[in-house]
């Protein structure tokens, strides 16, 4: 178990310098970035020199790219343009969008799981037909459409939430937002958790759990529902650096300033600092989340061994 | 680890999510705060995309803090976009070049310090420093020894400028590099601000929260979410604050800001959505404002480009003018947030300041049969299509570059003279236009800085201007730009101005597609909201119910 862990470990370094060099070329194909600073006028040509020299922009790329890989190891992730740090930014955007991520793994928990152990027990019966079909309804709608109508209704026709979050993003707020963005993932785990539970209800081990005379509710637990599990965790440990990033749309309806907007801001401004900076974070996130499925596997089906 | 291992996870992510929630609360959300002369307005605000300084900021989310933060020597009247004595007692000169300017007694910013002629000199040598990479330094530019603090290339020789002279505590005269006679009257932009003493001492602490000489404090400054004015008590001026204070907040999207006004969370949104226009009137009826503001909206050429810099290229600059149907598209696509345009300006300098509605004629009116003559007499548009670029960011402008394209191709019974050419982001665009690799034609517009005639026309068709970014040169128009400044009585520039645009009208360097209008809209919890020339709610005169 030891050396996996190392192994994976080692195995992520590759990984992360190939991924933040790729999003570091990418942003660079875009062009200048300082030519949209000074709005629809050109920037005069000496001020907009030393901008360039100030971000590093005159230097070749590969220049460009160690010198941000050297900073970044001593925790210097460059400034916006806007002159705030981009770990300040990170450290503002960062909580929030945990925070909103945590929201919607839990629902995908609770809310997806359980109707996947209800319509795999009941296969064929109305409730299982009827909750099909309402997964299917959710996966086909873009997330946008829900936010919007959930935003219209339950914010300004009816009024039960206010239709923005405000800037603390404290977490009664977050429960609307963390429901659209779980949504479609949550959807997906119901139906995975379905499948999976259907499977195993014929298992050998189910039978003799069953014959035992254990009670049915054990057998569900405790056998059948732990053996089903190890898809639905692979799902959702995938799913958290899926959220993470692209709640963008997300954060966008409900006026959320977490990661999602600090890169669309990014993006739109070219602001090479702040969109590497959070994507590697973002890739760290996704590697982190990865290498914990892998490992709860072991957990969860003591059979898988890791060399 | 058995059995519950997955109740266990989801108690523990639910824990861990209530702790995070009590670490970021604290912040009490909303306007609240009570009614009346303390009430408290809350308005949609964007990120600025530079550090707030005065001299730095060039965008509207910036300039809107710096309107309530900062008094310069003159103020834009709110209403008609007059330049009015602030700070200055008295701007003189006999020559247009040499200006001597008192500064009125009895100003102090914020913090207690004076406001004297050295916070505005330092204030301006500051802003004109190539060191302090200051996007606004250009509003220098007219003063003696610029090009010594900010040279084109190369480094500095001089830190300060040499055309700015302390002769007292509240005096200071400014010598010119030529003569501009409407220079006094752009002193009202916010780049022309006097700075405190604490500014230079302590940029950062400054920076992170500005101290001004206007009607409002900074209580609270949250970077990128929000920042919360309060009204100053002790503010000099008499266009003191009529609320208590305004909390600015930062909105993802203005489609959330006008869905919060709807839902009685906000008091005002400074910028309705294109895509709400549509219901607006049915949504605010009289709290919905849309006025117009000092912004022209124009179709730009190469003259870089050979082809389009000959008589024939004239012509079909001409013909494609009139092969637009402004009125259409500004009332189906823009819903009347925009004016057709009939000369280079903008209505909000009035019939005084410049504004004739008109000018234009016919090469501005919409005449599919004359547009098709012209342009095939001239030998057709060159390259045989017309590529009209734009940024497809922000700002919907695929619509209307459509739009326009349609009427172009309707007019000329061909689908295929027109087409839109989207650049995905706006800095790519402003690349494109600036390292002039655009061969079409390409959306322009123009945001005065100050409502004068002059910045409508000197700063985008003068030869080598800042922004006549499609490299026009014509020497009649620079010797009536030239002549007009000259002019001392400030009619008579006025005119001359007028004159050096009918070369426009002969040459049609760029082809004016409509004026732009503010549009706000507002609770019913506040009154007297308007939005002066600039498309800036005039937040001093806000009065809370």
């Amino acid at each position: 178990m030891g050396r996996y862990v190392i192994r994976r470990l080692l195995q992520m370094i590759p990984v992360f310098f190939g991924t933040t060099l790729l999003i570091f070329l990418m942003v660079n194909v875009m062009g200048d970035p300082i030519a949209g600073l000074c709005g629809d006028r050109q920037c005069d040509p000496a001020t907009a020199a030393q901008l360039r020299s100030e971000f590093g922009l005159d230097k070749p790329v590969w220049q460009q790219y160690l010198t941000y890989m050297g900073n970044v190891f001593t925790g210097d992730f460059g400034t916006a343009f806007n002159g705030q740090k981009v770990t300040e930014l990170m450290a503002t955007a960062f909580p929030i969008t945990i925070r909103l991520t945590l929201v919607a793994i839990f629902f995908e928990i609770v809310i997806g799981i359980s109707l996947g152990v209800l319509t795999g027990l009941k296969r064929g019966r109305p409730i299982d037909t009827t909750v099909l079909i309402l997964t299917l309804v959710v996966i086909s709608i873009p997330t946008f459409v829900t936010g919007l109508l959930l935003q219209l209704l339950l914010g300004v026709k009816w009024g039960i939430i206010s239709p923005s979050v405000s800037s603390a993003a404290p977490l009664d707020e977050l429960i609307v937002p963390g429901l659209v963005l779980a949504s479609v993932s949550l959807a997906y785990v119901a139906r995975l958790t379905r499948s999976s539970i259907a499977e195993n209800t014929r298992a050998d081990y189910v039978r003799t759990a069953t014959a035992k005379g254990l009670p049915r509710r054990r057998v569900i637990v405790r056998h059948l529902l732990r053996n089903s599990l190890i898809p639905v965790i692979t799902f959702i440990g995938t799913d958290v650096g899926a959220l993470m990033g692209g709640a963008i749309v997300t954060e966008r309806i409900f006026n959320i300033h977490g990661v999602g907007y600090q890169l669309y801001q990014g993006i739109l401004r070219q602001n090479t600092q702040t969109v590497v900076g959070f994507v590697t974070v973002l890739v760290l996130v996704f590697l982190a989340a990865n290498l914990i499925v892998d490992l709860l596997y072991a957990v969860l089906d003591p059979r898988i061994r890791y060399a | 680890m058995r059995g519950a291992t997955h109740v266990k996870w989801a108690a523990c992510a639910v824990a861990v999510a209530l702790a995070a929630t009590a670490c970021g609360g604290g912040d009490s959300g909303g306007g609240g705060g009570g009614g009346g002369a303390d009430g408290i307005v809350s308005s949609s605000w964007g990120d600025p995309q530079n550090p707030l300084e005065p001299s730095n900021t060039n965008e509207v989310q910036g300039g809107k803090v710096l309107d309530m933060l900062f008094r310069g020597l003159k103020r834009y009247d709110p209403k008609t976009g007059e330049a009015k004595n602030m700070l200055a007692d008295k701007i003189e000169s006999s020559d247009a070049t040499n200006y001597t300017i008192t500064v009125k007694d009895g100003w102090t910013f914020s913090n207690g310090e004076k406001v004297t002629a050295k916070s505005f000199v330092d204030a301006w040598n500051y802003g004109a420093a190539l060191k302090n990479n200051q996007k606004n330094a250009y509003f220098f530019q007219y003063i003696d020894g610029y090009e010594k603090v900010h040279p084109e290339s190369g480094s500095a020789s001089a830190t300060t400028l040499s055309g700015l002279k302390t002769t007292g505590d509240l005096t200071f005269t400014v010598k010119l590099s030529q003569k501009f006679s409407l220079w006094p009257d752009t002193l009202g932009y916010a780049a022309f601000s006097p700075l405190p003493q604490s500014f230079f001492d302590d940029h950062d602490g400054w920076l992170s929260k500005p101290v001004g000489n206007g009607p409002y404090t900074i209580d609270s400054y949250a970077k990128g979410s929000s920042m919360n004015l309060r009204r100053w008590d002790d503010y000099p001026g008499d266009d003191k604050a009529q609320n208590g204070g305004i909390d600015l907040k930062v909105y993802t999207d203005n489609n959330t800001a006008y869905t919060d006004l709807t839902a009685g969370n906000l008091d005002l949104v400074d910028d309705i959505p294109a895509s709400q226009l549509t219901n607006v009137q049915s949504d605010l009826g009289d709290r919905y404002i849309n006025t117009p503001a000092g912004i022209i909206q124009t179709l730009a050429f190469p003259f870089y480009d050979k082809e389009w810099d000959t008589e024939n290229g004239r012509k079909v600059r001409q013909g494609l003018s009139m092969a637009i149907n402004r009125q259409q598209i500004t009332d189906q696509i823009f819903h009347q947030t925009r004016t057709p345009a009939s000369d280079w300006t903008s209505p909000v300098l009035g019939d005084e300041g410049g504004f004739k509605k008109g000018l234009c004629g016919k090469e501005c009116e919409y005449d599919a049969d004359e547009a098709k003559k012209m342009i095939s007499d001239a030998g057709g548009i060159p390259g045989g299509q017309l590529k009209i670029s734009y940024n497809a960011d922000t700002g919907s402008h695929k619509e209307w570059v459509d739009a326009v394209c349609n009427s172009i191709n309707k007019a000329l019974d061909n689908n295929r003279a027109c087409v839109g050419g989207p650049v995905g982001t706006f800095a790519d665009f402003r690349n494109q236009v600036s390292q002039q690799k655009l061969t079409g034609a390409w959306r322009a517009g123009w945001q005065m800085d100050y409502p004068l005639i002059q910045n409508f026309l000197q700063p985008l068709y003068y030869t080598n201007a800042s922004s006549n970014d499609g490299k026009w040169s014509n020497k009649e128009f620079d010797d009536l730009v030239d002549k007009a400044n000259a002019e001392t009585d400030k009619a008579g520039a006025v005119k001359t101005f007028q004159d050096s645009e009918q070369v426009l009208v002969e040459q049609m360097p760029v082809i004016p597609l409509w004026y732009q209008n503010g549009s706000a809209g507002y609770s019913d919890r506040v009154s007297n909201v308007s939005l002066n020339v600039f498309s800036v709610p005039v937040y001093n005169e806000i009065k809370v119910k």
